[in-house]
């Protein structure tokens, strides 16, 4: 048990469905369903899904839509902008706390 | 410029050596067993339409995933002789209704010329597989638009992406450039224009380890991108997978991607491409005459398992009777959508 992330892993994902067969299946279903051609293309859900998968910092999730994202057709630029996208939300959602911030140290302060 | 694997002494250029590798390699399941699943072993042709001639391995190109190993320092060329044994199957083959030149760079045969006006003669559609970058690399080259025009020729070219380093990553630096002015001259004399009936297709592979998207959405990406930024029209586009022998396999196993390039090509492995395969309307004839099931074939030298394996005996009877020769890289041109010299095929 000494690796908590292995790269091989990403592959053995169906097999969470082995504990919980009709809650797995559910999952698999509707995320196939999410990443098809719909109002949004496949390949715009791909960069979507690349922004998303770095502000919930999954490497695994990072792997696959590097991959998806760059063989549909995205290019290092695009993609390194998604990424900033991803971080600049993560880092304004932490400032956006600083007016809590500001709130709280002016309602104790005189 | 980079040397071809042959060049350069790579063990990888002997077809041998790529066939032993393929054997050894017991991580994937064999093609033979998905065709026996499928009913489909051993593998027969359908009635013979395309005559492919690889007219030699010369080119003024050298990328990185060729599966021909082709580029300047390759000396082999088709002779005129050749030529002739082609130009008397096709006569005698009426069922042949495309003759699709490769090569390496096909113009750089220096018989190139008389070949097509020879072919155009016998009322076939001709189709050039043309690498763009040699209508600007000679004077000599410089009228081939013209020339393909007035043979009635159908261009089909590699622009693996419309973005220039991605291009430039696998065919060379400056190529994407020089491609876009070659583009630029075909559609001048009217190749890929609405209404000319000239028509002009692009080749998509991709610049990695990883498989083509779906051949629609590229298209219209090619067709915006490419009209917007250069003005550029062309007709199809179609999507290849590359193959993994020769060039393109020492790149998978140099980059340590080979496992995972040819897992995905297993687990892509879709049944319905089997019908549309190239090989089973498709004879391939080398630049010495000899005779494959397709030009990957051609280049790992599995010549027809036939009686008739050379042109000089030319007999489409003894060929319609063997079974195509498989191995590990037909798991290329049957995963997802599979792919062929058109493109998708399920």
């Amino acid at each position: 048990m000494s690796d908590y992330y292995n790269s091989k892993d990403l592959h053995r994902f169906g097999e969470i469905s082995t504990y919980q067969k009709e809650m797995g299946d559910k999952f698999f279903d509707w995320y196939g369903e999410v990443f098809k051609d719909s109002a949004l293309t496949a390949k715009e859900k791909s960069l979507i899904a690349l922004a998303v998968s770095h502000a919930v910092q999954c490497p695994y999730c990072i792997d696959a839509y590097s991959s998806t994202a760059y063989e549909k057709g995205y290019s290092e630029t695009q993609m390194m902008e998604a990424v900033h996208v991803a971080a600049a939300i993560k880092g304004g959602a932490a400032l956006v706390h600083g007016v809590q911030m500001m709130n709280k140290v002016e309602k104790i302060s005189m | 410029m980079h040397k071809s694997l042959l060049a350069s002494g790579h063990s990888l250029a002997q077809p041998e050596n790529q066939l032993r590798f393929f054997a050894e390699d017991e991580r994937f399941p064999r093609f033979t067993e998905r065709l026996q699943a499928a009913t489909e072993w051993p593998l027969k042709p359908q009635q013979l339409q395309v005559f492919q001639v690889n007219l030699g391995k010369m080119c003024n190109q050298v990328c990185a995933h060729c599966h021909v190993d082709a580029g300047p320092d390759r000396k082999e060329i088709m002779t005129w002789e050749t030529m002739e044994l082609c130009i008397q199957a096709i006569k005698n083959t009426p069922s042949i209704s495309t003759v699709d030149l490769t090569g390496g760079a096909p113009e750089m045969n220096p018989h190139f010329r008389p070949f097509v006006e020879a072919l155009s003669q016998l009322r076939k559609q001709i189709i050039v597989r043309c690498n763009l970058t040699i209508i600007l690399a000679n004077k000599k080259y410089n009228d081939l638009p013209d020339f393909y025009k007035q043979h009635n020729c159908q261009v089909v070219s590699s622009l693996p992406f419309y973005a220039e380093s991605r291009t430039d990553k696998q065919r060379g630096d400056g190529v994407f450039k020089k491609s876009i002015e070659a583009l630029k001259l075909l559609n001048k004399v009217g190749y890929g224009m609405e209404g000319s009936g000239l028509e002009l297709h692009l080749v998509y592979n991709p610049a990695g380890a990883f498989l083509p998207p779906p051949q629609e959405q590229l298209k219209a990406d090619y067709k915006a991108i490419l009209q917007q930024e250069y003005g550029i029209s062309f007709n199809d586009l179609f999507a290849i997978t590359n193959i993994p022998i020769s060039r393109y396999l020492n790149y998978l196993v140099k980059s340590e991607n080979y496992e995972a390039y040819m897992t995905k090509l297993v687990n892509a492995y879709n049944p319905a491409t089997l019908q549309g395969l190239m090989c089973r309307n498709t004879i391939s004839v080398g630049w010495d005459g000899y005779l494959y099931d397709c030009d990957f074939n051609q280049m790992l030298d599995l010549k027809t398992a036939s009686t008739v394996q050379h042109l000089s005996t030319f007999d489409l009877q003894a060929l319609n009777h063997r079974a195509i020769q498989v191995n590990q890289h037909c798991f290329g041109c049957t995963a997802g959508s599979g792919s062929s010299c058109g493109g998708e095929i399920a």
